[in-house]
């Protein structure tokens, strides 16, 4: 009987977990994150001397749990996401996250305290796909625009892709993928990509 | 210089020409692949050897105050020419917007030293002919790659000579301030460049696709202001079945 009652508890937990990150509206949740790596960063003189490997550990336990990055994957794949076996959806998400992580890492490394302007939120309520706006102020250039396209899903709001300056980086690896996969087939993207992962961590550790 | 000059045109037919053979099924977006690759080792090789070290030494022995400065002065000469192209494009309120920030900024910012506008609250904006031919529904064309100034298209490079025909720096005289003020500019904009420049390189699987890929999205997205309409591919997940493979066109309308 206790047993039962202690499932039914962690049940009823577990359940309520998502469905408070589900609570948290898209653009409050942004603005949240983005201002906590921020500051973080700011904090710690580590990452800003360069370590890249400790930013990538804060992107990785701050940023990450909000990406959806299979969506991401499948996206930049277009259409042959489907003909990718559930193995290679596995890696090229893999793959294109570690890039995509790495390369969130050199934007955020190039970031010094511009302001940060965090758009209202133009969207119903009952809306499952909006983009959360947030702008780059600074002197002498117009402001940079970041948009970030997110979907609801169960376990709460998820970046499905990054719009910079009206540049989304998914649809910017659509072209690179597309080639890549007609002259080398899906292997060879994957073989392309973890390459080139590799190639960066090396650069990172010289 | 003239024999200079000529080293350079003969490098650039060769890197053009040598370049043309190898694309075999280019995308419709960039029918000159092959000559533009060849541009563009060229100029990757310029920026390597000339434009980056200097860009770089710029950023990392000019205090940023300074630097500051100087992106403001020149961002202050453009904007009457920002502001006209805003009105060429019937944007009168931006426009009128873009000559008070001149205005003020020339004035009560020391000569626009000071970009005290965009505290005011009148933010920049970014125009140029370019834009203006797009905003009046010139689609553009093939994709170009232009000796020195880099990624380009048809409608952009057609509009660029009048950018530089009304730019300010021109009527400057004696020349050796005009080219010194030239100078400092590109230095200035290629120095403002060093992060973006290494983040594509870090990112991109072949940058020359990643960068001609993601001028034709910017310039997209600055003719219309930011408000581009949406170009999502969902057929990944939405309809399985294998389309035609065209890459992601599209045809008719600025884009």
């Amino acid at each position: 009987m206790m047993r039962t009652a202690g499932v039914i508890a962690a049940l009823a937990f577990a359940a309520l977990a998502p469905a408070r990150a589900q609570d948290v509206a898209p653009d409050v949740l942004v603005k949240s994150v983005t201002l906590e790596v921020v500051g973080l960063i700011a904090k710690d003189k580590e990452i800003r001397g360069g370590n890249r490997a400790k930013l990538i550990g804060l992107i990785n336990e701050k940023v990450l749990p909000h990406f959806n990055f299979t969506s991401m994957a499948a996206l930049a794949m277009g259409q042959n996401w489907n003909k990718a076996t559930p193995e290679q959806k596995k890696r090229i998400t893999e793959e294109f996250k570690t890039l995509l992580v790495r390369t969130y890492a050199s934007a955020l490394a190039a970031y010094s305290d511009q302001k940060l302007d965090f758009r209202p939120l133009r969207a119903k309520p009952s809306d499952t796909d909006v983009t959360v706006n947030v702008r780059v102020i600074q002197q002498g250039a117009q402001p940079v625009p970041i948009d970030y396209s997110m979907e609801k899903t169960a376990a709460g709001w998820k970046v499905y892709d990054v719009m910079v300056g009206g540049v989304s980086l998914v649809a910017n690896y659509r072209t690179e993928f597309n080639q890549m996969v007609r002259e080398s087939g899906i292997e060879g993207l994957i073989k392309n990509l973890a390459a080139k992962n590799r190639a960066l961590e090396g650069a990172d550790k010289r | 210089m003239i024999g200079a000059l000529h080293r350079i045109l003969a490098l650039l037919a060769a890197a053009a020409l040598g370049g043309c053979a190898t694309v075999a099924d280019p995308d419709p977006r960039d029918p000159l692949e092959g000559m533009n690759r060849g541009v563009y080792r060229f100029n990757d090789k310029v920026d390597t050897w000339v434009a980056r070290p200097v860009a770089t030494a710029y950023r990392d022995y000019v205090p940023g105050e300074i630097r500051d400065r100087v992106r403001n002065f020149f961002a202050n000469i453009a904007d009457p020419m920002i502001g006209v192209n805003n009105v060429l494009q019937g944007k009168f309120e931006d426009g009128f917007f873009d000559l008070v920030r001149f205005g003020f900024n020339s004035t009560f910012g020391l000569l626009g030293l000071h970009d005290i506008a965009s505290d005011m609250g009148y933010e920049k904006h970014n125009e140029d002919f370019g834009q203006t031919f797009g905003r009046w529904g010139a689609g553009p064309g093939p994709y170009l790659v232009l000796p020195f100034l880099g990624s380009s298209d048809l409608r952009d490079g057609l509009a660029l000579p009048l950018d530089y025909y009304f730019d300010p720096l021109g009527e400057l005289r004696p020349y050796h301030l005009q080219y010194g003020l030239w100078g400092t500019r590109v230095v200035a904009l290629r120095a403002d460049l060093l992060d973006a420049s290494r983040i594509l390189e870090e990112a991109a699987l072949d940058r020359y696709i990643f960068q001609r890929d993601a001028y034709l999205q910017r310039r997209r997205s600055l003719i219309y202001d930011g408000q581009a309409p949406r170009e999502r591919e969902p057929e990944s997940r939405v309809n399985p079945a294998p389309a035609p493979d065209v890459g992601n066109i599209s045809p008719g309308g600025p884009s």
